[in-house]
């Protein structure tokens, strides 16, 4: 019975534990979803005014370039798999490595080879212990993504882009990642990111410009779409990791918030039984002295 | 007399916006003055300082690495990768 009592006592010690190493994690990720989110919105008018040039040089020239026309085989596929460098994030690597599982059997169903570009340990993990190949990986910077990365990103997709296909490069690419919603929700999102769909972004109609005004191009329309896109994709890619960054943190919030719920579920539960355990034990004890006092006394 | 409406925009945050009366800026044909009334514009910019003429005379200087300016109905605005006020 004693030993019965310890045991509880042991578990009720070691999720006590547990629960104060995820309420701090909890604490720390729902401080950096907060600057996580700050720095996707300080992205914004980068990402804006870049779109917004692109669909301008787009419409208003008709300049056929590389990037933007479609090939007409397409024999190799690139995903982009954007994933966390921890874990402790719920589903959030999973269901991303999901999508593109997904999206790897849709493409080898058009006939299509898919190569793979990764980005976060999660990912990378995922693939060694399958031992898949991968073209190239990036890792350590999930937690806060810097400008540069996204730069080196968008270089090696764009350098495997340009490449012949017969040549081991790609015809297409597509990004597979966790979109921010909000602390709640976080949405896997996959896109097409080459060859480029320009579209003229959908808020544009109520606008205040509905039209693009006839542009002026320096040094010519050409020129400036060859240095627009590559830097169109990589504000696409940075967004991607900054976006991806801030539903990682809250996903780990999310965990971490239910681990600590649980915690507290097991705590009382094993409290009652420890509670329980000691009163069947001082009700036995006193059975047993009542009983040695009356075995006693008839004894006389 | 109308002004500008400059923004000055790096990859991470905005990094400068307010009004102006012009901007002289380093496109890759060669340095070009921005006044109010100005055409429409796309331009790529060559690395270097962007000069901003507030309206009280006042000057502002960014570094803009490589990027693009755009000119549309007074609206100025320097996107680069990397920028930054001096």
């Amino acid at each position: 019975m004693g030993a019965q009592l310890r045991v509880y006592r042991q578990k009720i010690k070691s999720a006590q534990t547990t629960k104060k190493i995820t309420r701090a994690m909890e604490l720390i990720s729902a401080s950096r979803i907060q600057k996580a989110q700050a720095r996707v919105a300080a992205s914004e008018p980068y990402s804006s005014a870049i779109t917004r040039a692109v669909s301008a040089v787009a419409s208003y020239s008709n300049v056929a370039h590389v990037l933007t026309t479609e090939p007409e085989r397409i024999d190799r596929a690139a995903i982009v798999i954007f994933t966390s460098d921890r874990g402790l994030a719920g589903a959030f690597n999973s269901q991303v490595l999901r999508e593109a599982e997904e999206l790897t059997e849709l493409l080898k169903s058009q006939g299509k080879e898919v190569e793979y570009f990764l980005v976060g340990r999660k990912s990378v993990g995922y693939f060694k212990f399958r031992r898949r190949s991968f073209e190239r990986s990036w890792v350590g910077g999930t937690d806060s993504p810097d400008f540069d990365t996204a730069r080196e990103i968008g270089d090696a997709v764009l350098e495997a882009f340009l490449r012949d296909s017969s040549d081991g490069g790609v015809d297409e690419i597509h990004i597979v990642y966790n979109r921010f919603v909000s602390r709640i929700s976080q949405v896997p999102i996959v896109t097409r990111l080459l060859p480029l769909e320009v579209v003229e972004s959908e808020e544009e109609p109520d606008a205040k410009h509905e039209v693009f005004p006839l542009y002026e191009f320096e040094p010519d329309a050409e020129t400036v779409l060859d240095g627009l896109l590559p830097v169109y994709i990589e504000s696409r890619i940075y967004n991607a990791m900054l976006q991806s960054s801030a539903a990682k943190h809250a996903a780990t919030q999310k965990a971490m918030k239910s681990a600590s719920d649980n915690a507290d579920k097991l705590i009382t539960d094993y409290t009652r039984l420890a509670n329980n355990a000691r009163q069947s034990e001082i009700t036995q004890q006193i059975s047993e002295i009542v009983g040695g006092a009356d075995a006693l006394s008839s004894a006389k | 007399m109308a002004s500008l409406n400059v923004s000055v925009v790096s990859a991470d945050q905005q990094v400068w916006s307010g009004e102006a009366s012009m901007v002289v800026a380093r496109t890759v044909e060669g340095e070009i003055g921005i006044l109010p009334g100005h055409e429409p514009m796309l331009a790529i910019l060559a690395g270097g300082e962007v000069r901003v003429t507030l309206p009280g005379g006042e000057k502002i200087t960014a570094n803009a690495d490589d990027g693009f300016l755009s000119v549309q109905a007074n609206a100025v605005q320097v996107v680069a990768s990397r920028a930054e006020l001096v």
